[in-house]
């Protein structure tokens, strides 16, 4: 979906103006990527605005996935532009090292901590700061990083979990320390990709309510998910996927209203 | 929750119990042998003849080298079927400035030239044994001919992202391309019979028992600190890293970490340690050849960790002594012939019935022994939830 200042740009046909002009945190325009011949992202555009949280619906094989992979340097698109912070950072010329670097965290959608480590290293380990191979072999935690620590587990509610391994947790909790992970890394751009897969109806709500204040506390979150009753206690802008494009985006009840989305997706 | 709940954290010593018991033990061993060899008489029950001491030195150095695998192999998930080459190529930095320790006592009397090259009718010494008459020069090839190999390797491996049994497989072809290279005559390396016939180390006559016994401490030494050193970086941040790109590379880099550049450094210390292993070694058993590059070896290494417990760094060390003990001993009487299908059998056996080998199977005994303060309503098993 592209805005107004972005048309203008466009008709003054000067592709390195349209970066500048885009005041979007997330910008993504004609994003095409294509497996052996089949079309996993077509001419996918959105923008996600500083601070917004968006939620991605849409049936199996619409690219959600994909859009995330691109986003976050994991697969590289044949065509089309991906900017970051407000058009200054083109996306598809970095790796995923670099990409997490700049602020964008990502939660998969099978949930990945290190299964080995403390619940408390795990945080550690994401906390943002030195990530040199050579200074981290002297590193020391400082206060502060304690501090922040203790702050994110107050948040994904784990303070108690602190000792046990990763691997140790229910699965709902992964999903929570993985969030936490992301906090730890206080990205501008968090993307989840199906945070309330398995989980309880209570841990569902839970996690609702967690990523609510995660957006309040000023980060942009990008939530993949199929639950819709997860989505509808998101309450917020929701776009539907569709054979690698947009095919609406609105609130819930106005996507959800869409003929074509009732038909390819919600079922009627 | 205030930051002393962090403070409070349970944070692995330097040195646990086991490696405390580990280091004690070197220390009595360094103490022991040299005193049973000295101040015993031949003729007594106890006595420890120098070429047991030479054994055990021995035994040191693949310990050390074993726990140059661990660190990679337990801690990182690299899994190097070419852990021998760097050994070896420390064992030939060695061999060359004992080689130029002969001096005129060779057959042929040249003062510069080894008796190889005079037989090769080399008229002069080839460019890259420049310098190995100087023992500091050479000691610094033990340390840089395997890292930079390392480096190099590792740049290339880690960066194209080759993991798994890919890696497994050129490490091995590196181990193997060496192995060819080294046998060939002008190679400069003494080809097929390698390097040996040693008469003095930095002046001492090689062969002498005070010799062998300084060498032999000096190997406990090695491993000791080798031992501290590979402690120290798998309790760092650095180390954490490590286990963390082992079980989930993704999600580190997705962390924002370089996985690659964790790896190759990892990967060169590793190979430094197995250079001085290598260095050490040589002096010990007189010769270093071109087989010590042979895939098979680099394998055995591999056997040794897990026999002893991968990832708990003593029990490299202890599966390497273990695996070797038992190769002396079967090796020398009628069993001879079947030792390899022995090793083989006891690979298979140790991942079969003791996947986390002698010391990993002991510390999960003794987990399971320790009074958990478990938290109401949250799942003990170390298992993730069936989906």
């Amino acid at each position: 979906m592209t805005d107004s200042a972005t048309l203008e740009s466009i008709a003054e046909a000067a592709p390195a103006a349209k970066k500048e002009l885009t005041e979007a945190l997330l910008y993504l325009d004609a994003v095409t990527v294509t497996f052996d011949g089949f079309r996993a992202l077509n001419a996918l555009s959105f923008t996600v605005d500083p601070g917004e949280m968006r939620a991605v619906i849409g049936p199996n094989g619409a690219g959600k996935t994909t859009m995330m992979d691109v986003i976050t340097g994991k697969t590289r698109p044949d065509r089309g532009d991906v900017f970051f912070n407000g058009g200054t950072t083109d996306l598809t010329k970095l790796d995923e090292t670099q990409i997490a670097t700049l602020g964008i965290g990502r939660k998969f959608q099978k949930p990945t901590v290190f299964e080995n480590h403390t619940v408390l290293d795990n945080l550690r380990l994401a906390l943002k700061g030195q990530r040199r191979a050579l200074p981290n072999i002297f590193h020391r935690e400082s206060a502060a990083a304690r501090e922040r620590i203790d702050e994110i587990f107050e948040t994904i509610r784990l303070t108690e979990h602190r000792d046990r391994l990763g691997g140790a947790l229910s699965h709902g909790q992964k999903q929570w320390l993985e969030i936490g992970m992301l906090l730890a890394q206080d990205p501008k751009l968090l993307l989840v990709d199906e945070p309330v897969a398995g989980m309880t109806d209570a841990e569902t709500a839970q996690t609702a309510e967690l990523l609510r204040e995660i957006n309040a506390n000023g980060h942009s979150v990008v939530v993949v998910e199929h639950d819709m009753t997860f989505v509808r206690d998101l309450g917020v802008r929701v776009m539907c996927l569709h054979e690698g494009s947009v095919l609406a985006e609105g609130t819930l009840d106005q996507v959800s209203a869409n003929e074509r989305v009732i038909e390819v997706y919600l079922g009627r | 929750m205030s930051a002393s709940v962090t403070n409070m954290t349970r944070q692995p010593a330097l040195l646990g119990t086991s490696g405390l018991i580990f280091l004690a033990v070197l220390v009595a061993v360094s103490v022991l042998v040299p005193v049973l060899n000295l101040a015993v008489a031949p003729d007594s029950a106890v006595h420890v003849p120098t070429y047991v001491v030479s054994l055990l030195g021995k035994y040191l150095t693949y310990a050390l080298l074993a726990l140059s695998v661990d660190l990679i192999w337990g801690y990182v998930g690299i899994l190097s079927l070419g852990q021998g080459a760097f050994f070896a190529l420390g064992g030939y930095a060695m061999g060359m400035y004992l080689m130029r320790q002969i001096g005129t006592r060779g057959v042929y009397g040249d003062p510069v030239l080894p008796d190889f090259m005079v037989f090769l009718n080399w008229k002069e010494l080839p460019w890259f044994w420049y310098g190995f008459d100087m023992f500091p020069f050479a000691a610094l090839m033990v340390l840089l001919a395997p890292g930079l190999l390392a480096l190099v390797f590792g740049w290339f491996a880690f960066r194209s992202r080759v993991t798994g049994v890919y890696l497994s497989i050129i490490t091995q072809a590196m181990t193997f391309a060496l192995l060819l290279a080294f046998f060939r005559n002008d190679m400069g390396f003494g080809g097929n019979n390698g390097l040996t016939d040693f008469k003095d180390i930095l002046g001492f006559n090689i062969q002498a028992d005070g010799t062998r016994l300084v060498l032999f401490v000096l190997s406990a030494l090695a491993l000791g600190l080798g031992y501290v050193l590979c402690r120290f970086l798998v309790r760092s941040h650095f180390g954490k890293v490590l286990v963390a790109i082992r079980d989930a590379e993704t999600r580190v880099r997705f962390t924002g970490y370089r996985a690659e550049n964790y790896k190759l450094v990892a990967f060169v210390v590793s190979a430094m340690l197995a250079g001085i292993a290598g260095a050490l070694y040589v002096p010990q058993v007189g010769i270093i050849n071109p087989s010590e590059f042979s895939p098979a070896n680099s394998i055995e290494i591999i056997v040794w960790v897990a026999v002893g417990g991968r990832g708990t760094l003593v029990g490299a060390a202890l599966g390497a002594v273990l695996v070797n003990y038992a190769k002396t001993y079967f090796t020398s009487g009628i069993l001879a012939p079947y030792w390899l299908f022995m090793l083989g059998g006891l690979f298979v056996a140790v991942t079969l019935f003791l996947p986390k080998g002698i010391v990993g199977t002991y510390y999960d005994w003794r987990e399971k022994r320790r009074p958990h303060d478990d938290i109401p309503g949250a799942p003990i098993a170390a298992a993730g939830p069936a989906e």
